[in-house]
């Protein structure tokens, strides 16, 4: 039939192609003059769609050909085959599924045969393949390839295992074997509902959180329920199994011997101190006057004058018994050591201020002695040749005389320390300087000054008469050497195992030297035993600045920067098998730490068993 | 892998060696190191070749796989390779004792796994073998009463048990769904438990048999005769009612021989060399102590609400002798009804409970496992329900001299000796409060005579300023020093110590230094402790009091 109008026309052009790609535009395809074909005009809206349902009769076999985008209604025909196919049914009404089966092959038997083919020569004769693959088979089973199945294993699987106990099996390894240590048996902090006390306050749960997992006391947080019925899972308990697991296989063992002792025990018995008297015990006097350090300190050998030097440029002169400043002598400069000459017929002090050693006479006690002393001095006379001396002997201008300065000894560096031979005569001077030029011997009498050594061997610390034998001792950094003086020798280097000597001391004997170090230790010499000390002694808390003995008593003390003198009961026997008993016995504080400084120098009563010490804090104090 | 599994089923463990460096070939970083014998020693287990076997036949099913020959794959499976533990359980512990003795970390590990969903992780057959020795062990323990000490802890409930003389401990999570952490080397711990499975269950059929009880386990009476069909298979216990009727823990089991009651014969005295009468008395009276402690529950009938933990109640109940029975809905194996009028107490954990029944007590479960940990039954006041129950303690703790002891340990200990100090402290807690009250009082009348006395001093002070002023220089009385001659003393001991310890040797030193800083630290931390407690007693007691203040008011 021809088309009657060309609006019927509307026909797919376009071929079975995606749909979407005409979606935006107006037209689907192009008819043969090559206009578009317009889609059907659809701006419905959901208004009208509702009223087309509610109007149209026909709405619901209207379907959209998605072709062509017109809408068409379904037959009658059409809607009958969808109910059809909705169903499950053909498409076709006349087709009969149910049409009756024609039994071809049935369990009867019958005459006749279904097929007349006649049976194959195969079915006759046996076969080559079977054949090839039980020869084959054979072969293997023969080789021992296949093997018979495995009967099943029917032995129970638990059993007495430890019937028969063999104590052979007992092996070496079982010996060597070290068990792990069971898991720590839980304490009340872990229980549900903990005592209040073993609760985290909330500094404590804090400073837990912010510690790291292993340095943790306790790996976890105690924690209160009120019921059991409240207690929640552990979240970490299937870790802690896997930690305790790799504990097991991972952690070497060893056996750790745990020591046992009392720790009483292991304070060694010493002498009481009460048994030890008499030492000084208390504070006695105090020695006011200094303004600054006061660094060296010294006592004439009667033990009736006590001279001190101090940063603040002045010597002053104590009564021992009163504490009366009775001199002061300010000498311009920084004293780094006094020494008052031990000979007790001559009354002199010698005074190191800055590159001079002052050789003073101060004029105290018996009016003999000290004339005696400046008599002496003045009746040197010079000798007639010129002798080249390394340093210069000056005498004192009428004004130094005055105030009683009789020598003056100038060095070409700045002098440390200066110290007295036993007899009175000869001192030695240290200047601090690196050359061969840093110990000097002076003998009084003569005016007469030496270098004993022709080479360095370090920075020279302090030194030392030996007090009765001729021996010089020589303290650099770390070696304390011994010289003797007539064969010009060097008799013994002692190591004393610190770091930095800072003085030492001589027992009156003279076998046994003490140095101080600052690094706090203290080291006893024996010079009969070895080179090396025969006891370290870390008594103090910091540096140690002096060291001294007694005279007469067993004891010496030690002054150190922490601002403590400790006096120590040191005994030495005169039997040589037997070594030395050394006992701390006391510790004096007194001083007031300034600069970080504490004692400076400690020194002994030639007498009686008193100390004196003197601090950074300008004063002398005397412990009796 | 082999290497660690190998190491981790015959208990290889690495070495520190002595000269770390030099082992190291100079470096000092961190390595493990194992004995050269030891691993020579692992060279000759023959579970290495099962190993081998093992590997080969996975490569050759996986093959098969990929081919799809499936009557292959069919015919490896048949022929998979198993092996067996049995010697190295029995090489690792040649006597049963040694077993024993590391049970701890077998049974905890068990105890997990039997936990486990029985979906990924690890496979079904482990986590039911795991279960089944569990129970089996739970049923051993019941049977000899041989359970010692129970512990509610955050991390789950700790068990002690005494097993043939030694010690025993383990712990249970709480039944809970686990949250599987992914850091966790599963095949670790998998291996760990193929071992530890292998020897409890060596273990529990040595147990069962030293009790004369069967093993696998069956259940006494008559539930033998619904029973009947399943006892063709190899293991009844493989039926999962079977397991869960054991492990309801309500019934006792079958025993080879039948109980006689001839079991309690007096222990025959052996008098050991050496020994006084006096240790003897004390050794028989522990025996005393420790059968009466076995028969703790006994006589008791338990009735568990739905809300408590079943297994761990029962199982504690049931191991010292008292009687237990639950909802029926609820599991398996219950005995008795609630409306049983012959319950005597019923374990309940909701803050009340309507309709009590006469004759019973409503208790919160933590009266059992405190009254199992204090070796008698507790007064039950302070657990009934919705009560602020006391503080649950370890008993793991045995404080030595100096510890800190809680007040709650020092109750229980002198209830232990018999003495009852609650009602007298009770009376003094409230004789205290009196005595406060007064003290307040007295203090309010110390506050005005000392204002009194201020006054009277300032009067003093002018008449003194007035007296010094006519004169100017003023002897003072010098006061009259009192010197304590024990302090004295005391002093100079302690300066002759320190003395005495400045002479030490620097290694002496250093040790005697470590001791007594160890020492103080323990001092330090009970000292911290007891303040903490007697902050919180005295706010408590505060609060006590504004809340009665405000009664009254």
């Amino acid at each position: 039939p021809l088309p009657s109008t060309p609006l019927q026309d509307i026909r797919n052009t376009v071929g079975n192609i995606p749909m979407e790609w005409y979606q935006d535009f107006p037209h689907i395809g192009y008819n043969l003059e090559g206009k578009r074909i317009y889609k059907p005009i659809r701006n419905k809206d959901e208004l009208d769609m509702f009223l087309e349902k509610m109007e149209n009769p026909d709405y619901w076999r209207t379907v959209q050909d998605k072709m062509t985008g017109a809408d068409i209604k379904l037959t009658d025909e059409q809607v009958e085959l969808v109910h059809r196919l909705q169903k499950g049914q053909f498409g076709d009404v006349h087709f009969n599924p149910y049409e009756p089966a024609v039994d071809f092959f049935t369990h009867e038997v019958m005459i006749h045969p279904v097929t007349n083919r006649p049976a194959d020569k195969r079915s006759f004769i046996p076969s080559l393949i079977e054949k090839e693959k039980v020869s084959k088979l054979v072969h293997a089973i023969k080789m021992g390839w296949i093997k018979p199945r495995k009967p099943k294993d029917d032995t129970p699987t638990y059993y007495d295992l430890w019937a028969h106990e063999d104590p052979n099996s007992i092996l070496g390894r079982h010996k060597m074997h070290v068990p792990a240590p069971k898991m720590k048996l839980p304490g009340h902090e872990e229980s549900y509902n903990p005592p209040p006390e073993y609760l985290l306050s909330e500094e404590e749960k804090l400073a837990w959180e912010q510690q790291e997992p292993a340095e943790r006391k306790l790996n976890f947080v105690p924690q209160q329920y009120r019921c059991l019925r409240a207690v929640p899972a552990y979240p970490r308990f299937i870790h802690e199994r896997f930690e305790r697991c790799l504990d097991l296989y991972l952690c070497p063992r060893q056996r750790k011997m745990r020591v046992n002792v009392d720790p009483e025990d292991l304070i060694p018995k010493l002498p009481k101190p009460r048994d030890l008297q008499p030492f000084p015990t208390t504070q006695a006097l105090v020695y006011r006057g200094h303004t600054s350090l006061v660094r060296c300190l010294s006592i004439s050998p009667s033990g009736q004058w006590l001279v001190s030097g101090s940063d603040d440029g002045t010597v002053r002169f104590w009564e021992v018994c009163t504490a009366r400043c009775m001199k002061t002598l300010p000498v311009g400069g920084v004293v780094k050591s006094v020494a008052w000459n031990p000979n007790p017929t001559i009354c002199l002090v010698a005074i190191c201020v800055e590159q001079s050693v002052l050789l003073v006479n101060p004029c105290l006690g018996d009016k003999l002695l000290y004339g005696a002393t400046d008599q002496l001095l003045e009746s040197y006379v010079e000798p007639e040749e010129e002798r080249v001396q390394p340093v210069q002997w000056v005498m004192a201008t009428t004004e130094e005389h005055r105030k009683g300065v009789r020598v003056l000894v100038q060095h070409s560096k700045a002098v440390k320390q200066v110290t007295w031979h036993g007899k009175g005569d000869y001192f030695a001077s240290v200047v601090s300087d690196n050359s061969n030029m840093q110990v000097l011997i002076h003998q009084t009498s003569k005016r007469w000054s030496q270098n004993p050594f022709r080479k360095s061997k370090g920075l020279v610390q302090c030194v030392l008469f030996h007090p009765i034998r001729p021996y010089f001792f020589v303290a650099t950094q770390r070696y304390v050497r011994v010289y003797n003086l007539l064969k010009q020798e060097l008799t013994k280097k002692l190591m004393t195992n610190c770091k930095w000597v800072s003085s030492m001391a001589i027992h009156p004997g003279g076998d046994n030297i003490i140095c101080g170090s600052y690094d706090s230790k203290l080291a006893w010499f024996d010079l009969d035993l070895s080179t090396r000390p025969y006891q370290l002694l870390r008594h103090h808390k910091k540096a140690l600045r002096s060291v001294a003995f007694h005279k007469h008593y067993p004891l010496f003390a030690s002054g150190s920067d922490d601002g403590t003198v400790i006096v120590c009961h040191g005994m030495v026997y005169n039997d040589l098998l037997q070594n030395p008993l050394l006992v701390p016995v006391k510790v004096l504080k007194g001083h007031v730490l300034t600069l970080d400084l504490g004692v400076l120098d400690v020194l002994f009563h030639p007498t009686q068993p008193w100390v004196f010490s003197s601090g950074a804090d300008g004063t002398v104090r005397l412990y009796t | 892998a082999v290497t660690r599994r190998l190491c981790i089923l015959k208990g290889i463990y690495p070495h520190e060696p002595k000269h770390k460096k030099k082992v190291n070939k100079g470096s000092t970083a961190a390595r493990t190191f194992y004995l050269l014998k030891d691993i020579k020693f692992l060279l000759h287990e023959p579970i290495v070749n099962k190993f081998r076997e093992y590997k080969v036949f996975v490569r050759k099913l996986r093959k098969a796989y990929g081919k799809s020959e499936w009557s292959t794959v069919d015919r490896l499976k048949d022929n998979k390779p198993s092996y067996k533990l049995d010697h190295i359980v029995k090489e690792r512990y040649p006597t049963f004792v040694d077993a024993l003795r590391d049970l701890d970390d077998a049974l905890s590990m068990c105890f997990l796994f039997s936990t486990f969903p029985r979906t990924g992780k690890c496979h079904v057959q482990t986590i039911q073998l795991c279960r089944r020795l569990a129970v089996e062990f739970l049923n051993y323990v019941i049977a000899s009463r041989s359970l010692r000490k129970v512990f509610l802890s955050i991390k789950g409930i700790y068990y002690q048990a005494e097993v043939l003389g030694q010690p025993v401990t383990w712990i249970t999570p709480y039944a809970f769904a686990h949250d599987h952490p992914t850091d966790v080397d599963y095949r670790v711990m998998a291996t760990f438990t193929e071992f530890y499975t292998t020897l409890l269950g060596f273990v529990n059929f040595r147990l069962y048999h030293s009790l004369n009880l069967l093993y696998p386990p069956k259940i006494d009476g008559q539930a033998d005769a619904e029973l009947k069909p399943t006892e063709g298979k190899d293991y009844a216990m493989d039926s999962e009612s079977y397991l869960e009727k054991l492990s309801a823990l309500s019934a006792s089991l079958a025993r080879v021989v039948a109980p006689t009651h001839e079991d309690e014969v007096e222990m025959d005295e052996f008098p050991v060399e050496g020994e006084t009468a006096e240790q003897m008395d004390t050794r028989k009276k522990e025996q005393e102590a420790l059968e009466k402690h076995k028969k703790l529950f006994e006589g008791l009938r338990f009735f568990l609400n739905r809300e408590v933990p079943r297994e761990p109640l029962a199982f504690v109940i049931r191991s010292f002798g008292g009687q237990v029975s639950w909802d029926k809905s609820l599991c398996i194996g219950a005995t008795y009804d609630v409306s049983d009028p012959s319950i005597t107490h019923q374990i309940v954990d909701r803050p009340r409970v309507e309709q009590q029944v006469v004759g019973r007590y409503y208790l919160q479960p933590q009266w059992v496992f405190d009254s199992v940990n204090a070796k008698l039954c507790l007064p039950v006041a302070d657990y009934f329900p919705g009560v602020l129950l006391p503080p649950h303690l370890s008993p793991f703790v045995t404080e030595q001299e100096g510890d800190y002891v809680p007040p709650e340990k020092l109750k229980l200990l002198a209830m232990q000796r018999g003495e009852h100090p609650d009602e007298e402290s009770e009376e003094e807690d409230e004789e205290e409060e009196e005595e406060e009250d007064d003290n307040e009082k007295e203090e309010e009348e110390e506050d005005e005579s000392e204002k009194e006395e201020e006054m009277k001093l300032k009067k003093m002070e002018e008449q003194k300023t007035q007296s010094d002023k006519a004169l100017p220089v003023k002897v003072t009385a010098g006061k009259l020093r009192l010197e304590d001659r024990q302090r004295l003393e005391q002093e100079q001991q302690s300066e002759e110590k320190r003395l005495a310890i400045m002479m030490m040797k620097k290694r002496e030193k250093y040790l005697y230094k470590k001791i007594m800083f160890g020492k103080k630290r323990k001092v330090r931390e009970a000292n911290k402790l007891a303040a903490k407690r007697k902050a919180h007693d005295t706010a408590l007691k505060e609060e006590k009091k504004k809340s009665k203040k405000a009664r009254r008011a």
